[in-house]
């Protein structure tokens, strides 16, 4: 379920599609065109990871919060201004020494938009949505996380309109941090459950 | 369905592929798509529950082999045909450039209503309904079932035996509200299975999926046999 890239042959079939069907669609009025720059623009440059890494730096720091997230996620992140399409109804999930949590949706994409952004394309491909449900630590052990084998993996299947957002463990080193810098080591990938946050020592950016 | 796009527990399709910086979009024609899916579905024509089935009721081959983008593109045009917005005959003119000017239809949501729809998001909650028939810590059985129509009970959960987890409470149903049959709104719960339960000597230790499973899917454990 590759991209495939032209650029020596001109516009490939796919892009001369879709370039039709939007003018058609604007010529009948379906769509209003600026309402697309603005869909773009809203998914490409504001809603993204560092919504659900503001959430959990939070959840690491207020207790108050944390049992706020606890009782009624979906609250709990509103009240930070983070609201929106796939996120109306979200549960927040906790990592901790026994167990570890990870995010699925086997039968098409579901993604907690407002926290996570739009999806990479390993999560909406047909190997992980096959795989997870079945062989959790193996997917892990690709994703370069082995963990230790008494910890019990949960996999959650996003099967309805419940969204699922991971809080990863807070890592070793991290005490006295402020929620910003606590934020910083928040990846994508731990809030999905494919990943760990990453340790204060070793601050290289992942995703 | 038993369509393709029910994957849990399917073999032979490879590892995993993470992509380092990975970009939002790859490409401008699936920045296209995209906005032109949300904008086309957020006139109301059609609800999310169609707009999956209209992606995933597909042969195999097609499903499989499609980029995730390129299902939004035929799912999009699937349900624009059915509705008689534009035709697969308008689309093929649009691309050859031999096609008369169409007629205006109208009634985009203008990009103003649009941000305050995606800002609000749109919940499938509903208030209110029945007593929930399930509880936490409940044992329960899947129907085995295998509908033609769109269904979010998959595969590889049908005729198991969980735990009741989690109540999340009301929510729309997407097998009826898929195919223009109403909300149908009933109780969604959490369920828990053991890995073993699931897939047998293959499943792991100290493993277990957690799914998300209507009402109506549901059986008392003391049922069974019915």
């Amino acid at each position: 379920m590759g991209d495939e890239h032209h650029h020596d042959h001109g516009p490939s079939e796919i892009e001369l599609r879709v370039k039709a069907l939007e003018s058609l669609l604007v010529e009948k009025g379906l769509v209003d065109p600026r309402a697309l720059d603005l869909l773009i623009d809203t998914y490409e440059t504001k809603v993204g990871p560092r919504n659900g890494a503001r959430v959990v730096a939070k959840a690491w720091s207020d207790p108050e919060y944390l049992a706020w997230l606890r009782r009624d996620a979906s609250a709990a992140i509103a009240s930070l201004g983070i609201t929106g399409r796939q996120g109306a109804d979200i549960v927040a999930l906790e990592n901790d020494a026994q167990v570890h949590n990870m995010v699925v949706c086997t039968l098409c994409s579901c993604y907690p938009w407002p926290v996570l952004g739009l999806p990479p394309v390993w999560y909406k491909s047909a190997p992980y949505r096959a795989r997870v449900v079945a062989e959790p630590r193996g997917v892990l052990e690709e994703f370069g996380v082995t963990l230790p084998a008494k910890t019990e993996i949960r996999v959650w299947d996003s099967t309805a309109e419940v969204r699922y957002l991971v809080i990863p463990r807070r890592p070793e080193g991290s005490e006295g941090l402020d929620e910003e810098a606590l934020a910083d080591l928040v990846t994508r990938d731990s809030m999905i459950g494919t990943g760990l946050a990453l340790s204060p020592a070793a601050p290289e950016r992942q995703t | 369905m038993n369509g393709p796009h029910d994957l849990g527990g399917q073999h032979g399709l490879g590892p995993v592929e993470p992509e380092e910086n990975e970009p939002i979009f790859h490409a401008e024609w699936e920045r296209r798509i995209f906005a032109l899916t949300l904008a086309m579905g957020a006139r109301g024509e059609w609800n999310i529950d169609a707009a999956r089935h209209a992606r995933e009721n597909r042969h195999p081959v097609d499903y499989l082999s499609s980029s995730y983008y390129e299902i939004w593109m035929k799912g999009l045009e699937r349900l624009m045909a059915e509705r008689g917005l534009v035709t697969p005959e308008e689309i093929e003119g649009a691309l050859t450039g031999q096609r008369d000017a169409a007629s205006v239809m109208g009634g985009a949501v203008p990009a103003e209503r649009l941000r305050a729809l995606i800002e609000a998001g749109d919940s499938a909650r509903r208030p209110g309904g029945p007593a929930a028939r399930f509880h936490p810590g409940e044992r329960v059985r899947t129907r085995a079932m295998n509908p033609k129509g769109h269904t979010r009970l998959p595969r590889y959960a049908r005729g198991r035996t969980g735990v009741v987890e989690r109540h999340h409470g009301v929510f729309v149903f997407p097998d009826t509200h898929a195919h223009g049959q109403g909300e149908k709104p009933q109780h969604l719960y959490s369920v828990a299975f053991p890995a073993h339960e699931l897939w047998g000597a293959e499943g792991g230790e100290g493993e277990r999926v957690f799914i998300d499973i209507f009402e109506d899917y549901l059986l008392p454990i003391e049922e069974t046999g019915s």
